[in-house]
């Protein structure tokens, strides 16, 4: 059936061919069509992703000796902070709806874009504004700051670095980040076509309303507070410095309370990917479609009120601290059933290896062992020991990395063909993978062994004892690196050099897969009339 | 695309009463704080802000005419914010 409606759409341009009013590089950065925009994230992406990605390697050279290796303790704070903002404010919270919910959620409701095309475009300049002023906190001023992403109080009012571009892009990011949201709602609520009830409206698209939802209500939080730093440094307003009579433990409350339901905006998109690859991979239907899309719900709904978990040692109320601890078990149940219904789906599957196939058990594997390790990380107890520990990195390397990390390099890889009407070589994919999935394991395991004998995080130094699993996790760290630089050269050089690609290689179900290969502009010549259930594979 | 876009228009008068209503409490929220009530002078100024910004969403934003589904969406976004104030007290109250 695909086959034949992709031959006569054949002799639309596509919408990387596309000619409109304007040329060259203009034809992109003032484009609205949500496929190109999807791509502008892409690349904006790819090179900041490679950027923070070897200030991680340097840390990691850092640390393979005890004592000053490579770089001092200052850069070495400046480092971490710098990885942590790009790494999360630039990459994963916007990562997975920026790139792909842009590209994929119109394709696959049935729509010829976004609800708001222009906003679209504009998240994208915010985006890019954000990021430039995040940036030149590096260049100029009194240095690189050193608080780390968090930005903590008292300590980001008193250091003398250069706070103050940092905190402001942060700000400006969110902006971005709401409109993307609020686009993203408005096109579920009123574009998809016609036939597709909620309750056949493919995953991917359930996990972005689910994320949209934490994007527009959880981001102003974090904007309002990021602001009261800025008053504080600049007008002595004392809201969170105790020496101006403030309590600097509102100030974790209150980034918490963003940043938190943040870690949704980054699993949910990505749990979304995972279920569209395992059923197209493994020709069935998902187990527990609806479960699926009441345990989005809930994650997205109870992650509201777990943040004080990052705060068990900060000073909170006993009642606060229990509260906090039976919540942060009870998120856990969600994010369980989605294992389940995965599992389920591939049981007696006549599977289909391919690469987006892997990545996706890679990420069951390594999702599995951040998830638990947050558990460990929830009991009380357990948390006044490993807090602030080497665990933490390793937890939420596991679960941010392994999860979305891994999800949009799956991702990359499924709707690859997609996007670029070329496949990349499967066999380097693999080589690819491989490579770093063996790193990826040998860097963060170590860690959570180094955090339970004690190495605390964000230190350049440590003592003697903890030598032999830092070299280790060190050779992790180039091991994977060179994973990654065969994975990013085969997609790169394969969106030029690759074989054509069908319509649809991965004889996936959902409606991306019924137009050409790259998309033609308007995506469909005719808005399909959906009469089945998403992944209809009897 | 919805067919039902039946528009209401507000009568003009009740605008200008919404409008002087908002001035008073204004006034009087600046008022409240020359008067000595201790601790709950928080809570004085939150309860008019609270009013206030009802006034605004219901009459000006048309939130009172339009479909109760905004309503609920609305409720619901409130209510998700009074649980995370609840909380955030769970520390504050018992420390
Ligand atoms: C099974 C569910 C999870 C549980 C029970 C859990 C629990 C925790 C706890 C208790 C901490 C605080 C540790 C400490 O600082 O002492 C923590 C840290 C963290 N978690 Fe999780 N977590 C879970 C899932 C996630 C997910 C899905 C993400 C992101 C995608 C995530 C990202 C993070 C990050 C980034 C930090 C460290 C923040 C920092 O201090 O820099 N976690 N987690
Ligand atoms: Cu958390």
């Amino acid at each position: 059936m695909h086959m034949s409606d992709t031959v006569i759409q054949n002799h639309e341009p596509n919408y990387l061919e596309y000619q409109g009013r304007y040329k060259g590089i203009f034809a992109w950065i003032f484009s609205t069509d949500h496929k190109r925009i999807g791509l502008l994230y892409l690349y904006s992406m790819l090179v900041l992703f490679s950027a923070a990605a070897i200030l991680g390697l340097l840390m990691k050279i850092e640390l393979i000796a005890p004592g000053k290796t490579i770089m001092d303790a200052q850069t070495y704070n400046s480092f971490f902070t710098l990885h942590g903002i790009t790494m999360i404010f630039l990459i994963v919270v916007p990562g997975l709806p920026a790139v792909f919910g842009n590209f994929f959620l119109p394709l696959m409701i049935g729509a010829k874009d976004v609800a708001f095309p222009k906003l679209n475009l504009l998240s994208w300049w915010i985006y890019i504004a954000g990021a430039a002023i995040v940036l030149s906190s590096q260049f100029f001023g009194d240095g690189p700051p050193d608080t780390g992403w968090t930005f903590y109080a008292p300590y980001s009012f008193r250091t003398g670095t250069n706070m103050l571009p940092a905190v402001t892009g942060a700000f400006i990011l969110g902006f971005s980040s709401i409109a993307t949201g609020i686009n993203f709602i408005v096109t579920m609520h009123r574009m998809r076509a016609p036939g597709m009830t909620w309750m056949k409206m493919p995953l991917f698209p359930w996990a972005l309303y689910g994320t949209s939802w934490i994007q527009v209500l959880a981001t102003p939080i974090v904007g309002i507070t990021l602001l009261m730093i800025v008053l504080e440094r600049t007008l002595q307003i004392g809201f969170f410095d105790p020496a101006l009579g403030g309590d600097p433990i509102l100030y974790q409350h209150l980034f918490w309370i963003y940043s938190h339901p943040a870690v949704y905006i980054m699993i949910l998109p990505a749990m979304g990917v995972i279920s569209e690859i395992i059923p197209t991979f493994a020709r069935k239907t998902i187990f527990g479609y609806k479960a699926i899309v009441v345990s989005t719900l809930a994650i997205a709904f109870v992650g509201y009120f777990v943040w004080g978990h990052h705060m068990f040692t900060s000073g909170m109320s006993g009642t606060a601290l229990y509260t906090f601890s039976i919540l942060t078990f009870l998120v856990a149940i969600p994010s369980a059933i989605k294992i389940f219904n995965w599992v389920a789906t591939l049981h007696k599957a006549s599977i289909d290896i391919q690469t987006p196939f892997l990545w996706a058990l890679c990420f069951l594997f390594v999702f599995m062992i951040g998830g638990l390790s947050g558990m460990v990380l929830g009991a009380l107890s357990a948390n006044v020991h490993l807090h602030d520990t080497a665990f933490v990195v390793a937890h939420f390397h596991f679960i941010v990395f392994g999860g979305t990390g891994y999800a949009f390099f799956g991702a990359l890889h499924y709707w690859y063909p997609k996007m670029f009407g070329r496949m990349y070589d499967k066999g380097w994919a693999n080589i690819g993978l491989a490579v770093f999935f063996t790193g990826f394991n040998t860097l963060y395991l170590p860690m959570f062994y180094l955090g339970m004998i004690g190495m605390p995080r964000r230190y350049y130094d440590y003592v003697e004892e903890f030598h032999g699993p830092n070299i280790v996790s060190s050779f992790g760290a180039m091991l994977m690196i060179s994973g990654l630089v065969i994975i990013i050269t085969n997609l790169v050089r394969s969106a030029r050099k690759g074989e054509i690609a069908e319509a649809d290689p991965w004889k996936g179900k959902t409606l991306e897969w019924t137009v050409a290969s790259p998309p033609p502009l308007e995506n469909f010549a005719e808005i399909p009339v959906v009469t089945k259930r998403p992944y209809d594979y009897e | 695309m919805e067919k039902e876009q039946h528009t209401h228009i507000v009568k003009y008068k009740t605008y200008v009463f919404v409008l002087i209503a908002l001035l008073l409490m204004t006034f009087t929220s600046v008022a409240i704080t020359s008067l000595n009530l201790g601790p709950y002078t928080v809570s004085a100024a939150l309860l008019l802000a609270g009013s206030k910004s009802l006034l605004v969403l219901l009459i000006f934003m048309h939130l009172k005419f339009d479909k109760k589904f905004y309503s609920i969406m609305v409720g619901g976004v409130f209510l998700l914010f009074a649980s995370v104030i609840f909380i955030t007290f769970l520390d504050y109250l018992y420390r």
